[in-house]
């Protein structure tokens, strides 16, 4: 099939497409409600033991008043968790076997009634829900987490309100950063109909590089940002220079390059742990200053991040839309064939392509690590099918298309726990693709195409 | 030689292991979407999970084990029928992005631990530990108990020196060569006729290989010789059952589907169902797989996510897509040798004896180094694989 067909839809189709959504409704849900629980098994005692374990072990509650029967949920950096319910005198304490950076936190259900864990004091040390940060932990040394809670109507309290207009600035921050590396994504599909699958790659190679320049190296922040754009936007050139340009001559397939793009995206993911190692890596360069607007806190670093991709959002936008190089590459991307044959050297335009969506997805992975939590070899891992759900959203191949696309996928990632249990987010966000698939399957801004 | 004879041993376990078998079935499915139908499903690992989940929490729940199989069989069907509906119609990258999706969801789902009944089920990303479901299994075991030598006959009875060994060595490449040269009609065998010569030239170079180095494993425990035969076993059904389906009427449907869509619509075929037909059967075997990796080790969503699948499509394409002893020859090198790049690391370049460059760890992420860009290069200089046949696979989306 060719590159521009696109669905035929009838009646039938559609009918079979919401029944295939009922079904999976209807399986998911009973599911959910139909089995029964259990409580988890407690232990009060852990002693750390050199170059094996570590304990973070704390207080449910205050001294004086110890909580009993709270369901205490330790997070730890793989993602996994660990329960443990609190005695009489309020105490856990778990014992860990892996260095990096752990989550305390509560089942709110089981804390008494009325009442709500207290986010900690210091912003460094908060979690989601008001957990408590236990960052860097090393083996054979003890922790103290210690949680207290306060009345649910605490004059402190966000608001379902407040937290979900908290939500949306995350959200919308978010979708920003995704907005960077998809525009990018797009323009490669748009261009050469390759579906980057290591694009994301790129992005970790943007935060690993940041890490390197500004914290190893030692070099101020804007100085190592700068670098890090550079730098990736060479790996760009170099990747069409020796890798895609080629491929393109010996006239590749799409589903080959493909397959490429995902070896490339493996053997990219493995050098990072090969030479970075696979705990996080955070890029800090100051304590974050927090400004609080109405019920919205945010850090000075987050509104700068902000700042920085609208700004090259709109330059890119610009180029797009008002430069000849923009209008050349709006023509490759929407025939190829005929821009070539008017007078486009259409491997100049994919090669600056190239250029352009490295250097911005560098610069996205930068900001990335800077604002949310640092960088890891598999954070690409985890954005590529946000990326790609952002581009599918908006339209494949639309460059303004993956911005919407972004900021709805960021907003869906950063809302959807006010409803939803947190670790469903990304799911929620892959979940609405699908089902935006089913009902309009060129995306919001896209085209519908005929099949020829 | 010691040392070669080491890593030859390790790679020689990983060829029998049963994981290898498993992933074996599990591409056998992906080369009924991908090599024969040409459908880009990059979420086989979903297809695996959630067979291995049904299973699973079937047997956890009390369930017997033949219930557990078909509960993990009709979740998978089920989860096909989802996946095509809304999706076969659409361009094949649609394809694509959503059973990666939906693979993600899948998994996302079963790590999760918002929902303790959900959680209780699944076990959360620790997942549902291997003794709690394979009890069943190995009861079934008529092998009893005990370890088993495979071949007590071997060069430790005739001589001990490199020498042999070396010669024997060299015989079981001239072997695997031949087999390959078999495989691909070099000799004018066709259909059954090849399939004998494989098998009895498979067998012969196992029973050489043996001979050069022993496996002996317990017989009934995990990665037992139950597991491992049964597993073995199932991968010859499906070959079989593949070969029938490939050669019928329906299977050259397939191709057609795979070749030109338009022109087998205009022929008053069904392209639809075809697909749909194809999706849900590799599917099932990719649930089969999926409940064979995790017998002798455990559920856990996180080992069965998108590199699964990744790791799949490089055991294929190295293979040949589109053939029948494809899969099975890829996954086999897939594993006999990252393992053979590991142990090679692990012995020349990470101890003092002879150059050190890199700490335990890394020799693993090396060899996913060479993992990745074997395939980048396996699909740009040979796609159609060892065993493959090139103007079959001008495959495109």
């Amino acid at each position: 099939m060719s590159r521009t067909s696109v669905p035929e839809r009838g009646l039938f189709a559609r009918a079979a497409a919401f029944l295939g959504l009922f079904v999976l409704v209807a399986l998911v849900v009973p599911l959910l409600m139909l089995f029964s629980s259990s409580a988890a098994d407690a232990a009060t005692f852990c002693l750390p033991k050199k170059d094996e374990t570590a304990c973070i072990a704390g207080t449910m509650g205050s001294r004086a008043e110890p909580l009993e029967g709270v369901d205490v949920i330790l997070t730890k950096p793989d993602g996994s968790t660990e329960t443990q319910t609190t005695e009489k005198d309020g105490k856990f304490a778990f014992e860990v076997t892996a260095t990096g950076d752990y989550l305390v936190g509560v089942d709110q259900d089981t804390l008494p009634k009325g009442s709500e864990l207290k986010p900690p004091t210091q912003p460094s040390l908060r979690g989601p829900e008001g957990a408590l940060k236990v960052d860097n932990v090393q083996l054979g040394r003890s922790y103290a987490a210690t949680l207290t809670v306060r009345a649910a109507g605490f004059s402190d309290t966000t608001s379902k309100w407040d937290e979900f207009l908290q939500s949306s600035v995350n959200g919308l921050r978010l979708g920003l950063l995704l907005a960077l590396a998809s525009i990018g994504l797009s323009l490669i599909y748009g261009t050469t109909g390759i579906s980057n699958f290591a694009h994301a790659e790129q992005v970790t190679l943007g935060g690993m590089l940041g890490y390197g320049f500004i914290n190893v190296l030692g070099l101020p922040l804007f100085i190592g940002g700068v670098l890090v754009v550079i730098t990736c936007a060479f790996s760009g050139w170099l990747q069409d220079r020796i890798l895609w340009q080629p491929l393109r001559r010996r006239g590749l397939g799409l589903t080959q390059l493909m397959i490429v793009t995902i070896g490339l995206s493996l053997a990219m993911q493995y050098s990072y742990q090969f030479f970075v190692g696979a705990a996080t890596k955070q890029v800090v360069v100051s304590q974050a200053t927090v400004r609080t607007f109405g019920p919205i806190t945010i850090t000075d670093r987050s509104l700068a991040a902000m700042g920085i991709s609208i700004v090259c959002i709109a330059l890119v936008g610009f180029a797009l839309l008002r430069t000849r190089v923009g209008r050349a590459t709006r023509a490759v991307s929407d025939n190829p064939a005929l821009a070539q044959a008017s007078g486009i050297d259409t491997d100049k335009v994919i090669r600056l392509v190239w250029i352009a969506a490295m250097g911005l997805a560098g610069l996205a992975g930068l900001l990335y690590a800077l604002v949310v939590n640092g960088i890891k070899w598999d954070t690409g891992l985890q954005i590529l099918l946000l990326l790609f759900a952002a581009v599918t959203l908006g339209g494949l191949g639309t460059a303004f298309g993956a911005l919407v696309g972004s900021l709805v996928i960021g907003l869906v990632v950063e809302l959807s726990p006010l409803v939803i249990p947190g670790d469903f987010k990304y799911a929620a966000a892959l979940l609405i693709l699908i089902l935006l698939l089913l009902v309009r399957p060129q995306g919001l801004l896209g085209r519908a195409q005929r099949v020829g | 030689m010691d040392d070669i004879q080491a890593i030859l041993n390790n790679m020689l376990r990983i060829a029998v292991d049963p994981t290898t078998a498993a992933v074996a079935i599990a591409v056998i499915g992906l080369n009924i979407h991908f090599g024969y139908t040409g459908l880009l499903n990059i979420g086989q690992s979903a297809f695996m999970l959630l067979g291995a989940y049904g299973m699973a929490i079937s047997v956890t729940q009390g369930w017997p084990l033949l219930v557990g199989v078909i509960v993990g069989l009709a979740v998978a069907f089920v989860y096909a029928l989802v996946l095509g509906v809304p999706t076969l119609k659409l361009r094949g990258d649609y394809l694509a992005i959503v059973t990666i999706s939906a693979a993600e969801i899948v998994r996302y789902v079963g790590r999760s631990v918002g929902y303790e009944k959900l959680f209780n089920l699944t076990g959360g990303a620790q997942g549902i530990p291997g003794s709690r479901y394979r009890g069943p299994f190995s009861n079934l075991s008529f092998f009893g108990n005990g370890n088993t030598t495979i071949l007590s006959f071997n060069y430790h009875d005739v001589s001990d020196s490199p020498v042999l060994r070396l010669l024997g060595w060299l015989v079981v490449v001239g072997l695997i060569i031949l087999m390959v040269r078999v495989g691909r009609g070099r000799f004018g065998l066709g259909g059954y006729a090849r399939i004998a010569a494989m098998i009895g030239l498979g067998l012969v170079t196992a029973m050489l290989v043996f001979f050069l180095a022993p496996v002996s494993q317990q017989n009934t425990g995990v990665n037992g010789w139950w597991f491992t035969v049964i597993t073995w076993v199932l991968v010859g059904i499906s070959l079989m059952i593949v070969l029938g389906l490939t050669t019928s009427p329906w299977g050259r449907a397939l191709k057609g589907v795979r070749e030109d869509e338009d022109a087998m619509r205009s022929l008053g075929k069904n392209v639809f169902a075809i697909k749909m037909q194809a999706l849900i059967i590799g599917g099932l075997f990719g649930a089969i797989g999926g409940m064979m990796y995790v017998l002798p080790g455990s559920v856990q969503p996180d080992a069965m996510g998108r590199n699964l699948t990744f790791f799949c499509y490089t055991a294929l394409l190295l293979g040949g897509a589109a053939t029948i002893w494809g899969p099975v020859l890829g996954s086999l090198i897939f594993f006999v040798g990252r393992i053979g790049i590991i142990g090679i690391a692990n012995t020349y370049l990470s101890s003092d004896k002879y150059i050190n460059i890199m700490n335990g760890q890394q020799t693993a992420q090396f060899a996913f180094i060479l993992v990745g860009v074997s395939l980048m290069l396996l699909v740009i200089f040979r796609p159609q694989g060892i065993l493959g046949d090139k103007r079959e696979l001008r495959f495109n989306v």
